[in-house]
């Protein structure tokens, strides 16, 4: 099988590792070599982040690069915009449909860009959703990282049972239903 | 058949060192390598600490050594330099049990303050160095690393980057080898560093490298994967993963061994390919010492002594493929900030109001140096908050840092930042120094220290008293605020600059993402009263925003209820909000 890129991007804090864990363990599950790079230190402290997933029969590269990745999951617009053009032609953004300041913006150096998905859509088969009123909605906003790797989940080739039981793996013993259902909702949402 | 599990860097370097049968582990946290002790605290067969700084876990390591048991030192490359005098010296004395150094460095500065390269310390220290290049290789070269060590008698250095120490990839886990413990013998003339002795030791030294650079051409470490001779590549650690994706059809020589290097084997491989590029992250190491043999090769004329590589870096550099890659949008960046309710906020904007600079240091309070806050003005290394204010003043006079304070996190004090401050008492220093105590290293992820009662394990402890402790170094001023408590502060520091004598500020408040309390109120806009003066946006809390038509809102999926930006409101148009 060809290697498969997957990006998780965000705002440090929002649970990129999270996703990125479930999605590692998904892909060991069913078999597959996988490399995963994650950002810590500094950088998680309300800064942009990333994490590449990248799994196939046999990986070398741990990162992706520029015009490669098949699948961009962001947790946040602006962060979605900034790594865009890692996708392939045609490649699908899950995008969480929330506006978070970067500090430029809040102090007035800089504009939050306007019609962000509607940029993305001229070039990428954009999925987006509001996950956190979503996951208000199942009663814990926390989990809405988890609705958005739900839509992406279509994007790649595993069954929502091998999702859920990864999910039942991974996730603090405690959070595990409502985590499954998160998933649930992400992955019939669309 | 051996189980196969998916393992981070760091954990699959916490592995080999418990498969090689290590018994003692000793660290101080550092972006990227400070998971390496978290992931090794998990293993009940080996005795694990945080010490103080990296010259005292690496002093904690050799005497394990030579007490007989295989021993570990992690720390991140600026820490080799706080544990180089130790590392020159036991490169000379060497090892009873095994000693290994793993050394992160890292390309890119991710979360560092500079980009040097540890193999260029390791040359200078003679000290072998191993560098893998995935999570398989980080467990396997530990436990190479320490048969190395015993079998020539040397301390050995691991190098890892942030893209290794940070990359899971697969593990196949062995069982620990059950090693006993060397016996002591007194050794005078080799642990005794006393120069008769060391000259000795010297002519030792320098016959080990020449050991190393015979044996190291058939260390099993190093890998000749011959494909077409057109094109061959001399490499290592992650570069290597770059080469073969970007270049799957040269010949490669993957070394494992970069210090010294194993010369008949790069002669070897240079004499069967008709152009030989190196490819090395940071400093051209590799590629001046096999210049230096005469060999013709290609490196840092076409690729970068700065920042991590690529694959496609490689294609455009080796291959001189024109790769027409889409850029990123012209979009505002997202740097690193503060977090909302973090103590730090509120300590910098009362110095923005008092217009006083800041000496700085390294931590999470360093990000007090950009906009709006603009405090910190010098960050340098570990502790250099507190020297450096007290060369301004041997420089400019007691009057000329009146309005400037070294600020310091409790972690760091306790790391160098103690040695500066008895610098400072003893040399008749006025300055006044700010110890902004969160109770744990922060930027690392949150780990404990001399002065927070608990151990790398958990277990309860002594915790140092900072504030005897600075008394007792003869401190006559030394203050405790709470770090929200603005009105207190802004006096303190006053009274403190003032003062013709060394003055200590603690300012006390947990780490916002430690305190696991759950929050009992957040603050809201009152609009009626809002005057959209956007004082409340002083500190840059990220959780304060500016909608276009001038509203200014509180986000309650951020704000953790610090209550700064209420003090910051004359019009009484912030009002907590209780939750239930």
């Amino acid at each position: 099988m060809e290697t498969k890129n997957i990006m998780i991007v965000g705002v440090g804090g929002q649970g990129t590792l999270l996703t990125s864990r479930i999605l590692g363990g998904l892909t060991i599950h069913a078999g597959y070599d996988v490399k995963l790079s994650e950002v810590h230190g500094m950088a998680q402290r309300g800064g942009s982040v990333v994490t590449f997933v990248r799994y196939g029969d046999k990986v070398n590269e741990p990162i992706v690069e520029e015009g490669q990745a098949d699948v961009l999951i962001a947790f946040e617009r602006l962060e979605a915009l900034r790594y865009a053009h890692f996708l392939k032609k045609n490649g699908v953004i899950v995008v969480n449909d929330q506006r978070i300041d970067p500090m430029p913006v809040v102090i007035g150096a800089a504009k939050y860009p306007d019609n962000i998905i509607e940029e993305l859509e001229k070039n990428y088969r954009v999925y987006k959703v509001d996950a956190i009123d979503e996951a208000k909605k199942l009663g814990n906003s926390r989990v809405f990282n988890v609705i958005v790797l739900g839509i992406a989940a279509q994007h790649m080739n595993f069954t929502e049972e091998d999702w859920l039981t990864v999910i039942e793996n991974t996730v603090p013993g405690k959070t595990v239903d409502i985590n499954k259902k998160a998933f649930e909702t992400g992955y019939h949402l669309h | 058949m051996a189980e196969k599990v998916i393992m981070l860097g760091n954990e699959a370097f916490a592995r080999g060192a418990y498969e090689a049968g290590c018994k003692v582990s000793a660290a101080y946290p550092g972006t990227p390598s400070t998971e390496i002790s978290e992931y090794i605290v998990k293993y009940d067969d080996i005795y694990s600490e945080w010490s103080p700084n990296e010259k005292v876990a690496m002093e904690v390591a050799i005497g394990a050594s030579i007490s007989g048991v295989r021993s570990l030192a992690s720390m991140k490359h600026v820490g080799l330099n706080v544990a180089s005098d130790p590392l020159f010296t036991v490169a000379y004395s060497g090892v009873n049990g095994g000693l290994v150094a793993i050394v992160a460095d890292d390309p890119g500065l991710y979360s560092s303050q500079n980009e040097q390269d540890t193999r260029a310390v390791a040359r200078a220290a003679k000290v072998p160095v191993l560098e893998p290049a995935d999570s398989s290789e980080a467990k396997e070269f530990v436990k190479f690393a320490f048969e190395l060590s015993e079998r020539y008698d040397t301390p050995v250095i691991v190098r890892s980057t942030t893209r290794l120490s940070h990359s899971q990839g697969m593990v196949e886990l062995n069982d620990r080898i059950d090693i006993e413990d060397k016996p002591y013998v007194r050794d005078f003339a080799k642990y005794v560093m006393m120069p008769g002795n060391a000259k000795g030791r010297h002519l030792v030294v320098e016959s080990r490298e020449m050991a190393l650079i015979k044996d190291g051409s058939d260390f099993p470490i190093n890998r000749v994967e011959y494909n077409d001779t057109k094109i061959g590549v001399i490499t290592s650690g992650i570069p290597y993963q770059y080469v073969k994706e970007a270049l799957p059809e040269a010949s490669v020589l993957k070394l494992g061994l970069v210090n010294p290097l194993p010369r008949r084997l790069i002669e070897e491989f240079a004499s069967k390919v008709e152009t030989l590029y190196i490819v090395e992250e940071l400093d051209p190491i590799i590629e001046e010492q096999v210049k230096s043999w005469g060999i013709d090769a290609i490196g840092k004329e076409i690729l970068t002594v700065q920042g991590e590589y690529s694959a496609n870096l490689l294609r455009k550099a080796i291959n001189g493929e024109k790769l027409s890659l889409a850029s990123s949008a012209q979009i505002p960046n997202r740097p690193p900030i503060l977090c909302p309710g973090c103590p730090h906020r509120s300590v910098f904007s009362v110095l923005n109001k008092l217009k006083i600079h800041a000496a700085g240091d390294i931590g999470c309070y360093t990000l007090g140096a950009v906009a709006p806050l603009s405090v910190v003005d010098t960050t340098i290394c570990m502790g250099a908050s507190i020297s450096s204010l007290h060369g301004m003043e041997k420089a400019k006079g007691k009057d000329y840092i009146k309005n400037w304070v070294a600020v310091i996190g409790d972690s760091t004090f306790m790391h160098t930042g103690v040695n500066s401050l008895i610098n400072m008492v003893y040399n008749k220093g006025t300055g006044t120094v700010m110890i902004l105590d969160n109770s744990t290293t922060g930027m690392t992820g949150h780990q404990d220290h001399a002065a927070t009662g608990k151990t790398l394990k958990g277990e309860e402890t002594y915790a140092v008293d900072i504030a005897a402790l600075c008394k007792a170094i003869g401190v006559n001023h030394v203050y405790t605020v709470n770090a929200f408590d603005t009105e207190k502060l802004e006096k303190v520091v006053k009274e403190a600059t003032y003062m013709d004598e060394a003055a200590v500020i603690i300012t006390k408040a947990p780490c916002v993402l430690l305190d696991k309390t759950p929050i009992t109120k957040q603050y809201r806009i009152n609009s009626e009263n809002c005057k959209k003066c956007g004082m409340c946006m002083k500190p840059g809390c990220p959780a304060i925003t500016k909608k276009e038509n001038g509203d200014i809102v509180i986000n309650d999926t951020m704000c953790n209820g610090c209550g700064l930006c209420e003090t910051m409101c004359k019009f009484g148009a912030i009002l907590p909000v209780e939750l239930r």
